[in-house]
């Protein structure tokens, strides 16, 4: 078992863990958007440069995406994370453009465990995406799904049964 | 929302923008460069886990959803007669709320993604242009909706 991953009773509300470094090319923003959301601000500087957001930046949903990706290397592959089930709002404050290095800034907003799962507690975080010159680029509300303590517990004594 | 203006756009009007295969190949893809926890990335792991098999990020059945509709008017506008002569320029979203993943999407499934328009307004401080509230879905082959939201748009108005 992995005794060591981090459990529902590790996040307490009110902590702020700061992690992430993740430097935004042009390739990428172009990339993910030739996939994913091919309007011309993302996947065309000249045409960007003329239309209403002034040059190229990422998508909406790849800055989520980089935000997934961050909070996997910072904190979810070492939590026993059970998914989620939502976001409660996503505001995307400031374009963000090649050359941006973006970091997490996360708030821990509630805890508690479900009434129906009881294996299970629902965490509900507030994501800052923070760009180098510190301005937040945007705000993710919403929840990671993370096995109790008990759970992992009971379910490591049944491995080893 | 890509091929109208402001004014052409009403509460009510509901619209089916298209459908995405979730293959192996395409939930790994996206999985391994965002979302690389073990139930997106790893058979043996998701059999074990409480989804009970290989499951896409709930972030690319999102990513899927703007796939869908950005290609749903990149057709129209390649293929009918603009509006009012010309098309309208194309606003960036500030944001949505009360994204849902009521079930998880698993190898194989296709999602189709509707979207219904449920409000509109106009902004004193950006005169060009409005906000239009949409509330988006997907479901899955079984027309069980796998994703629920509600977001926003900036739509240019005609001056007309």
């Amino acid at each position: 078992m992995d005794d060591d991953l981090l459990c529902f009773e590790d996040f307490p509300v009110g902590e702020v863990a700061e992690f992430g470094h993740l430097e935004v090319t042009a390739d990428e923003i172009k990339s993910f958007a030739e996939e994913f959301d091919p309007l011309p601000f993302h996947t065309d500087e000249a045409a960007a440069e003329a239309s209403v957001m002034g040059g190229l930046c990422a998508s909406g949903w790849h800055v989520v995406a980089l935000l997934m990706r961050m909070c996997c290397e910072g904190y979810v592959l070492r939590t026993a994370s059970m998914g989620s089930n939502g976001v409660d709002e996503v505001k995307w404050r400031k374009p963000v453009r090649p050359g941006d290095v973006l970091s997490v800034r996360r708030t821990t907003l509630a805890a508690r465990v479900s009434r129906k799962r009881p294996e299970m507690g629902i965490v509900t975080f507030l994501w800052e995406i923070v760009n180098q010159t510190g301005a937040t680029a945007a705000e993710v509300r919403g929840v990671n799904l993370v096995a109790t303590r008990a759970s992992r517990e009971a379910s490591s004594e049944a491995g080893h049964a | 929302m890509l091929d109208s203006f402001y004014e052409d756009l009403e509460p009510g009007q509901r619209v089916s923008v298209g459908s995405y295969r979730f293959t192996r190949e395409r939930i790994l893809s996206y999985a391994r460069r965002y979302d690389f926890q073990p139930f997106h990335v790893d058979d043996e792991a998701a059999r074990k886990s409480h989804f009970g098999a290989l499951c896409a990020s709930g972030w690319h059945t999102a990513a899927a959803w703007m796939a869908t509709y950005v290609r749903h008017f990149q057709q129209i506008r390649a293929t009918k007669a603009p509006p009012h002569g010309r098309w309208p320029e194309i606003g960036p979203s500030p944001g949505f709320e009360t994204l849902r993943w009521p079930r998880p999407v698993y190898v194989d499934d296709t999602v189709s993604y509707t979207y219904e328009i449920v409000a509109k307004r106009t902004l004193a401080s950006r005169p060009g242009w409005g906000l239009v509230t949409i509330d988006a879905e997907g479901k899955n082959q079984n027309g069980d909706a796998v994703i629920t939201f509600r977001s926003k748009v900036l739509v240019e108005r005609s001056g007309g």
